[in-house]
């Protein structure tokens, strides 16, 4: 009889940010829906206690299904027959209890069954369910492809496949081949038109698909032939009712098992496009991963609060040299760093989904009406700082939970390495956050220009200017201390005129970047609620030193040390 | 054509996590200590209802209390599970009542109900731990009843085949509707509180919780009748008053105790045959078997 919303308290502190009041006025439309739907809120007070309450749901569903099934899904695992998967019996039972909650589309609009819930609740939710089972977040949390079709797909599309997602159809986003990974350019699966039965085939394979036997798909296909790189893709959507698809084999992972990664095998599999031609890789897709890219982000700090939590209670209980070791040092330091990683990202986490929030919701707005002057100015503000800190969000916090898994292990000693409790699964599901969505490195990539344009620096010099209480001044002079010598590195860096160096330097600017946003975040959290001054100064000591170290290491390079580190 | 489904359902004290303080020094429950709850097994025979709602098109499911007035929380709680409507039974003149008098106050808010097909009820409740209410509305409304339903296989011409969980084993009986059916613990957990519905009928009160209402919430409930909890009194349905609350009750505490439970003595027993023969014996003896 638990609930993971109502027993962490971070959590409704990050919902009741004061941006929801603007973000919650554009996803209502200023509440013009209020008689239309009998379930869509009257004014801000009352969509705000619909979120509160629908988020307590989930909050007990986690606590008393999903969680504890997560055992028995790590386990059991989901099985291959007859060319289709079948998920784990306690996948089955969470993902049933789920839909009878209604917690499917939750982020699309109410005229296609949707809760019409902006971003930062449905990421809430996901940051909770992560909590309890990482791997049935991959199923559940695919719901967000939804938001691909109602972005870019025909109103008559939309009438036919969102409602479908908003009854507890479950989707699967089909990119990655066996020789497309991380280069998505390369993507070989074939899309045919046939004239005579109007129709696109797809033929080819793919691999690695998180729920590929999922009930609706967007599939990136090479639609024009002789083509070789992204701007002969094009995104379609696959209907699994119409067949053509089989389930070659369902990949035996180290973490995340409850989850089908499938490979999957199209055999003149009939599909429709959605959008235009051409756009598939260079808009779709993009749009598609930064959607993914958030969810990940969700799920890894989901699954550092589980971590964070195992080790907390584990050390609270296990004596050693006769009392609880949470009494030492080096486990009492340990676990306040944990925290302190576990609030910065997800201070990150909901800054960035409130960005997502504004700017997406414009740029619908801007499909139904003109966007006013100012309007336009606030859509191209959020979504540049949207595009700014999604790969940062990603990159750190899932980081972050690796760090926090790997020290949640730790702090259990040998009984971590045994597979009696549950921190064992929480590190090899944390293992993946990193990787998936694009990995660490390609986080990076997308973010350096941030930090070659000034465009960090900017925000930062923004989050500088904000006014705070007085006695929060101290905290302040360390954050201008610390972008100091990250303009100095970044200077060093870029003076160098020389790309490779950017990008061999690229992760620890970036990191430096990232570590004094989420100082800035935690700075205003506590200016918000005091009570988060012990965080925001553990991780300030653990961020100050983080930064310093990277500036040494950028103190003390030139473009020779390319050659020393090249290994061949 | 739908069914008409009674779900009947208390609020009621969660004993489960009892505390130092759960009783008072005169024996009665503290219910100021405890949280109160939807019964557990009531919620069992709502999740039977909405089964047969889901299954059987124009099936109406109505939650029925009687109680103080924040039971109209656990209506709430059933509307926000699937069921279509919740009437409050509160009076004073209700208070004190014991089973037979609480059958008897449910029945007379059944007759006013109308025609039904089905009353669903959990075996009973965590609080008093009787499960006689269930069978005596059935008494006294004079229709056939079920007891420790665990499944209901299916509803069909005027039939029910229901699955029943006793002590020994398992038994599949059938009953000609309007029939009363008593849900066991053992028979499917509800379903969760569902999101759309929960939005829709949050803000869904009796006529005395709005008491103290702005005029906004006012205006509110006008627009959206649906937001009404019907709230009968004992005016609002005909009975006998001796019958209800205090004078109505035949039951007396003569005196209530404090049982703490103790471990006795471990025995260690090895697996041969005489000392399996000597166990057996003691515990036909003492009547914990046979």
């Amino acid at each position: 009889m638990g609930n993971f919303y109502t027993d962490n308290p971070d959590l409704k502190f990050q919902l009741q940010h004061p941006l929801m009041k603007r973000i919650v006025e554009l996803k209502e439309r200023n509440f013009t829906e209020k008689n239309k739907y009998d379930y869509a809120p009257q004014d801000f007070e009352d969509a705000m206690d619909s979120y509160d309450k629908v988020l307590e749901i989930v909050g007990e569903i986690c606590a008393d299904i999903v969680a504890p099934n997560a055992e028995s899904v790590d386990h059991e695992g989901p099985k291959l027959e007859n060319g289709r998967v079948k998920y784990a019996s306690g996948t089955q039972v969470n993902l049933e209890a789920l839909k009878q909650a209604g917690l499917m589309g939750m982020s699309l609009p109410r005229r296609f069954g949707g809760l019409n819930f902006p971003i930062v609740p449905y990421i809430m939710a996901a940051d909770i369910v992560s909590r309890a089972d990482a791997s049935f977040v991959n199923i559940w949390g695919l719901q967000d492809c939804a938001e691909t079709i109602n972005e870019f797909a025909t109103e008559e599309q939309k009438m036919r496949y969102l409602p479908r997602v908003c009854e507890g159809a479950t989707m699967a986003m089909d990119l990655t081949e066996p020789d497309a990974g991380s280069d998505l350019q390369a993507v070989m699966l074939k899309a045919t038109y046939d004239e005579k039965t109007n129709q696109w085939y797809l033929n080819g394979v793919k691999r690695f698909i998180t729920n590929g036997d999922g009930d609706i798909a967007l599939v990136l296909a090479r639609s024009e032939e002789g083509t070789t790189d992204g701007r002969g893709l094009s995104m379609f959507i696959y209907d699994r009712r119409n067949g053509g698809i089989t389930v070659r084999r369902i990949e035996n992972k180290m973490g995340i098992k409850g989850s089908p990664t499938c490979e999957l095998v199209f055999k003149n599999a009939p599909a429709e496009l959605c959008g235009q031609r051409r756009l598939g890789l260079i808009k779709y897709v993009m749009a598609l991963m930064n959607g993914a890219r958030l969810g990940i982000a969700a799920q890894s700090v989901g699954i550092s609060e589980a971590a964070y939590r195992e080790a907390l209670n584990y050390a609270r209980e296990r004596q050693q040299f006769g009392k609880p070791i949470i009494e030492f040092p080096a486990i009492y330091e340990m676990l306040s760093v944990m925290k302190a990683k576990l609030d910065a990202s997800r201070a990150l986490l909901y800054e960035t989904a409130r960005y997502v929030d504004i700017y997406k919701t414009l740029t619908h707005i801007s499909e139904e009406r003109e966007l006013t002057k100012e309007e336009k100015e606030e859509l191209k503000k959020y979504q540049k700082w949207a595009d700014l800190f999604t790969p940062l969000a990603k990159g750190i916090a899932s980081e972050f939970c690796n760090q926090n898994a790997y020290d949640a292990v730790q702090i259990h000693g040998g009984s971590g390495f045994m597979k009696d409790y549950p921190v064992e699964r929480i590190y090899r599901d944390a293992r993946i956050t990193s990787i998936y969505e694009g990995t660490t490195q390609l986080q990076v990539v997308a973010a350096i220009r941030g930090v070659t344009t000034g465009a960090y620096l900017a925000r930062i010099k923004e989050f500088e200017a904000t006014e705070i209480k007085p006695e929060l001044e101290t905290y302040r002079r360390i954050l201008v201390a610390m972008t100091q010598a990250y303009e100095e590195a970044v200077k060093k860096v870029v003076d160098a005129n020389n790309n490779e160096f950017v990008d061999f330097h690229a992760r620890r600017l970036v990191e430096m970047a990232g570590f004094i946003i989420m100082g800035y975040l935690l700075l205003m959290d506590t200016n918000r609620d005091h009570n988060y001054w012990k965080t925001l100064e553990v991780y300030l000591k653990f961020a100050r030193s983080q930064n310093e170290q990277r500036a040494e290491f950028i103190r003390y390079s030139n473009v020779n040390d390319l050659g020393k580190f090249k290994v061949v | 054509m739908g069914l008409k489904i009674i779900v009947l359902a208390k609020q009621v004290p969660d004993t489960r996590n009892v505390g130092k303080d759960a009783m008072k020094a005169d024996g009665t429950v503290n219910r100021a200590a405890l949280p109160a709850i939807f019964n557990p097994e009531d919620l069992n025979a709502l999740e039977q209802a909405l089964r047969l709602k889901d299954q059987i098109p124009g099936t109406t499911v109505t939650l029925l209390t009687m109680g103080p007035v924040r039971a109209a929380e656990i209506l709430r709680e059933g509307l926000f599970r699937g069921a279509d409507d919740g009437i409050l039974l509160t009076d004073r003149a209700f208070a004190g009542s014991d089973t037979l008098a609480t059958s008897y106050a449910l029945s007379c808010a059944i007759r006013k109900i109308g025609k039904f097909d089905l009353i669903f009820a959990g075996r009973q409740a965590i609080d008093g731990d009787t499960a006689q209410v269930g069978p005596q509305v059935a008494e006294k409304l004079g229709i056939p009843q079920i007891t420790y339903a665990e499944d209901v296989l299916f509803v069909k011409d005027g039939a029910i085949r229901v699955k029943r969980r006793l002590e020994r084993g398992v038994e599949i009986v059938e009953g000609k509707l309007p029939i009363l059916v008593t849900v066991n613990g053992s028979a499917p957990a509800c379903r969760p509180r569902n999101a759309r519905l929960l939005m829709k009928y949050k803000h869904a009160t009796t006529i005395s919780e709005r008491a103290e209402k702005s005029e906004d919430y006012m205006a509110l409930i006008n627009e959206k009748p649906y937001l009404n909890i019907k709230e009968w009194s004992v005016n609002d349905i005909e009975c006998d008053r001796e019958q209800l609350g205090l004078s109505g009750s035949p039951t007396k505490v003569k005196k209530i105790e404090n049982i703490v439970f103790q471990v006795k003595e471990a025995k260690r027993l090895t697996d041969s045959d005489s000392d399996i023969n000597q166990l057996m014996k003691e515990l036909i003896e003492n009547h914990t078997i046979g």
